[in-house]
Formats: C-alpha cells, sequence, structure tokens
C-alpha cells in the first residue's frame, strides 16, 4: 500500500532521515519505535507532505505521492493524527470532526462518517458541542482519533497517541487503535510505549538516528537483544 | 449638562459600532495570520474614498456604493496578502510591519497624488436630516451607519461560524499544522482572510463618508483607534472588537465635551490602560 524508497530529509541544511526504506501492505498495523529525536515524526511529516524529501521514493498505491500537497495527500487516503493531538482547540468538538472530513471525497459522506465515529467514541457524541481546548486528554485523544478518521483513510499515521495518558486510558486506546484497523483501516504507529505497540502490530521499525537499524514481526523486536539494550536500558 | 453627557454617549455609540466593523476587520486579519496591518486606516481612507467619487463623479448614493467598496477592498487585501505578505509571512514580524507600513505610506501617497490635499466631503439629501430620541438628537447618516456596521458584523459572524470557507479560516487561525492535515489550503485561506479584513474596513469608510471628511491623511488616526480597540477588546477576538469599538466610541466622544475635542484619544487610551490594569489580555483575550 505505501512503499517508501531511500529518502533523505533535510530541515534546512540539518540531515534528519538517511536513507530510509519501508513497506506497509494493506491491512497492516506497522509500528515505528524509537528514542527522542531518532525522526519518528519527521517520517510521518514527510509522508503527509509536511515535509518533502529531497530524494528517494514515495508511492501510495501505486502512485508517487512524494511532491504531492498535505491536502492532495489527504484526499488520497493518508490521514496524520500528530503528536501532540493539534486540534483546534477554540472550536467545538463537533467541528473539529467536521472539518477531519474538510477534502472533497470525504466531505460528501461526511454524516455516515460522523455516525460511525460517533458510534466508536460515544463520549464525542455527548460533548459535541463542547469546546475541544477543554476535553480531558484522553478523551482530546478520542478527538484527534475521530477527526482523522472523518477524512475516511486508507492509511492512517498515529504518531504518540498514548503521550500523556493514564496507564488505563492507554489500554483503551491501543483497542480502540485495533478496532479501527478490524474495521478496514491499515495503521502506521509511532510509538514510545513499545510494550503495547508491539503488542498490537503485525510488523515494526527501529529508528535510530534517522537509520531504520532494524525491522521484524512485533513479537521478534520485542525480543531482539538490540531493543533491549536500547531503549529498556537492560 | 446630562443631557449633553446623554448625547455624548449616543452619538459614541452609534460611531463606536462602525468602530467596531473596522477593528474586526484588524483583528481577523491580526487573528488568522497574526500579521499586523498598518494600512488599516488607509484601507478605510480608500473605502471613503470610492463612495466619495462614486457620488461626486456618477451621483452615486454612498450607501449604494458599499458593495463596491467591499468588493474592491477585498481584491485589494486578497492581492496584498497574495504577493507581499505571504512570501515573508515566516519570517521575523518586523518586516511585516515595514510591509504593511509601505503598504499605508503608498496608498496615503498615491491618494494625495491623485486628488490633492483638499477636504472633501459628501453632502446628500439627508445628510443633516435627524432623528431625536427624548432630549437626545441623532444624526440621521451615524444612525444609518451604526445599523449597516451592526449587520455586517453579523454577517461576518455568520460567515465565520457557519459555512465551510468559515470554519476553514477559524481552523487556520486556530492550528495552522492541523488545518493542513485536515487538507485545508492555508496558503489559499491566508488572503481571502486579508480580504476579509480590508473589506470590513472598506464598508466602514463607505459608511462614514456621509459625515465624515475625506483627506489623504484621514487614516492614520484611524489605525491607531482599530488598534486599541482591538488590544483593549483582545487580539484576535470578534466580540472584543465590536464591545472594545462602541466602548472606544463612547469614551472619545464623552472625551471630547469632557476635555476638548483634540483630547478625544486620551480618553480612549486611559480606557484601554484601565483595562489592560485588570485584564492584561484584553476583554476577550485568552
Ligand atoms: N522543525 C525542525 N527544524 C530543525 N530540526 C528539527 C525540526 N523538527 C525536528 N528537528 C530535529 O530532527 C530530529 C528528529 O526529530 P523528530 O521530531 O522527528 O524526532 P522523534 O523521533 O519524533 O522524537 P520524539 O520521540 O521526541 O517525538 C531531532 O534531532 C530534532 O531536533
Ligand atoms: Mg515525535
Amino acid at each position: 500500500m505505501l512503499e517508501i524508497e531511500g529518502i533523505q530529509v533535510y530541515y534546512g541544511d540539518l540531515q534528519v532521515l538517511w536513507d530510509i526504506s519501508l513497506k506497509i501492505d494493506s491491512g497492516e498495523i506497522v509500528s515505528i519505535v524509537g528514542a527522542n529525536g531518532a525522526g519518528k515524526t519527521t517520517l510521518l511529516k514527510t509522508i503527509s507532505g509536511l515535509l518533502h524529501p529531497r530524494s528517494g521514493r514515495l508511492r501510495f498505491l501505486g502512485e508517487p505521492i512524494e511532491n504531492k500537497s498535505p491536502a492532495q495527500i489527504v484526499e488520497a487516503g493518508i490521514s496524520h493524527i500528530p503528536e501532540g493531538r493539534k486540534l483546534f482547540t477554540t472550536l467545538t468538538v463537533l467541528e473539529n470532526l467536521e472539518l477531519g472530513a474538510y477534502v472533497p471525497k470525504a466531505r460528501q459522506k461526511r454524516k455516515e462518517t460522523l455516525a460511525r465515529v460517533f458510534r466508536l467514541f460515544p463520549i464525542l457524541e455527548e460533548r459535541k458541542y463542547q469546546i475541544a481546548g477543554t476535553l480531558s486528554g484522553g478523551e482530546q485523544q478520542m478527538l484527534a482519533i475521530g477527526r482523522g478518521l472523518m477524512a475516511l483513510p486508507r492509511l492512517l499515521l498515529l504518531d504518540e497517541p498514548s503521550l500523556g495518558l493514564a496507564p488505563q486510558v492507554v489500554k483503551n486506546m491501543f483497542e480502540v487503535i485495533k478496532e479501527v484497523n478490524r474495521f478496514g483501516t491499515t495503521i502506521l504507529l509511532v510509538e514510545q510505549n513499545i510494550f503495547h505497540a508491539l503488542g498490537i502490530s503485525t510488523r515494526g521499525y527501529v529508528l535510530q538516528n534517522g537509520r531504520i537499524v532494524l525491522e521484524g514481526t512485533g513479537a521478534e523486536l520485542l525480543q531482539n537483544i538490540h531493543v533491549q539494550k536500547a531503549y529498556l536500558g537492560l | 449638562m446630562t443631557s449633553l453627557l446623554l448625547q455624548a454617549i449616543a452619538s459614541g455609540f452609534l460611531m463606536g459600532g462602525v468602530y467596531g466593523l473596522m477593528a474586526t476587520g484588524l483583528t481577523l486579519i491580526f487573528g488568522v495570520m497574526k500579521v499586523v496591518n498598518l494600512a488599516h486606516g488607509e484601507m478605510m481612507m480608500l473605502g471613503m474614498a470610492i463612495s466619495y467619487w462614486l457620488f461626486t463623479l456618477a451621483g452615486i448614493d454612498p450607501y449604494l456604493s458599499i458593495p463596491v467598496s467591499i468588493f474592491l477592498l477585498f481584491l485589494l487585501g486578497f492581492f496584498i496578502q497574495r504577493f507581499l505578505i505571504n512570501p515573508i509571512l515566516h519570517a521575523s514580524e518586523h518586516m511585516q510591519i515595514l510591509v504593511t507600513l509601505g503598504v499605508s505610506l503608498i496608498l496615503a501617497n498615491s491618494a494625495l497624488l491623485l486628488w490633492g490635499p483638499n477636504i472633501r466631503s459628501v453632502t446628500t439629501s439627508y445628510s443633516l436630516e435627524t432623528l431625536w430620541i427624548g432630549e437626545i438628537v441623532l444624526d440621521l447618516p451615524r444612525v444609518v451607519a451604526f445599523l449597516f456596521a451592526l449587520f455586517f458584523t453579523f454577517l461576518l459572524y455568520l460567515l465565520l461560524k457557519k459555512t465551510e470557507l468559515g470554519k476553514a479560516i477559524r481552523a487556520s487561525a486556530d492550528n495552522p499544522e492541523a488545518a493542513l492535515l485536515v487538507g485545508i489550503e492555508v496558503n489559499r485561506i491566508y488572503p481571502i482572510s486579508f480580504g476579509i479584513g480590508a473589506a470590513c474596513v472598506g464598508a466602514s469608510g463607505s459608511l462614514i463618508i456621509p459625515f465624515y471628511d475625506l483627506t489623504p491623511h484621514v487614516g492614520p488616526p484611524f489605525t491607531m483607534v482599530a488598534f486599541t480597540i482591538i488590544i483593549l477588546g483582545g487580539m484576535g477576538s470578534l466580540s472584543g472588537a465590536l464591545i472594545g469599538g462602541l466602548l472606544v466610541g463612547v469614551a472619545e466622544s464623552v472625551g471630547a465635551i469632557l476635555l476638548s475635542s483634540s483630547l478625544k484619544s486620551v480618553a480612549s487610551t486611559t480606557l484601554l490602560v484601565l483595562v489592560l490594569l485588570f485584564k492584561p489580555r484584553g476583554l476577550f483575550g485568552k
């Protein structure tokens, strides 16, 4: 579904991603794990068109996307739920969700999708006229995911959805991610919480200093001594 | 004395409505793009000039030329943003200030070049008509200006709250990166927002031409007033702009009778300082 071939990504003159290649098949949950500053967020921003690679290729459903704008990429079927949620905090819950379906293709089906999102997150329906910035952390993350789903993505990019949430809420969050996947959305998940993330993933990649140093199935990576050394401090 | 005071409050309130519309334009431009538009007063001058010239050359009533002002100022604002400000939007703030200051100088001096420094005014059949409310006498053109200004402010409110475009504008103001990620082309929203802000002030210019003299240098005091209002109301807040406009209108006109008319801005500045003492972010600031 998504193929990345040898991308190099810079902020100005500073190279942050080095020769990244990866592949995601339809229906998978793929995790990217790595320490702070490894380049995980940068990778997601490059996929969603906020950044463009200096060289290398990105293909989604066979189409090159490395030169497309974020709007075109949403329209193509990739939805990026950013780190720190980035809600429209002064707008209502409902307005946030409506804006999730801003691109033409999603806008036509806004009503049906909204009903689906409310079924998945009943709390959002109860709170639909509340200002998004006043939701609790867990509710805000639900809203961020809901807004992402409103675009009717084939591929969902999730950047640290568990950040700042209480353990019980984190568990729910991963259940929700599995459920969204079961309904047919492919997922690329970036997490610090590697136990949970690799636990629900079909495959994963370990990113270190902007390079992919390991890949494998979720279970393989969890067992891998390098992972344990690098990220569990064992 | 009390009736004089009531009179001042009433006419200040009427002017305050127009100030509110003018400041709404400024606060929209600031709220969406964080751009400080120092050419705001000159855009007001252009709105006045458009209605003045259409009246003088073609006999068109100033109220009928409001749509022309709105349209032309929208285009002006759109292109200023698109070609002058967008390229430097992410540069440091003083760069934008230089650009909008430059635009203000160009507009004022073009006006001077085109029609000279003379004071120009529009006299219509209803210019001197008045309305009596008890002891208070109100100039009809000021009442009309006030009502139109409230109406336009309400329309803008509906546009921002109810339409797709309005929601996209508010989303871009709230969080530009998130707006990009849901597929809003923020770079297209910015010129439209600037255009709408300029259209608000253009309409305000047309509304006051029946009772306010036009000169090429009428702009800077309006810029001052508009900034006083949005700082007082809270930068970027629409309700702050309207309420602030009414307060400043009343403060100026009461100040003019209690002090002297040349000191009217002392009153509004004092009000500003008082508000900021208690609410440093303005009345509706976040
Ligand atoms: N806008 C930017 N300009 C310059 N450098 C940046 C910018 N954003 C990130 N970087 C740098 O790029 C590197 C990778 O950052 P990135 O945010 O992708 O890491 P991350 O893996 O998501 O980290 P975290 O786990 O802390 O979110 C870091 O060294 C960071 O300092
Ligand atoms: Mg990150």
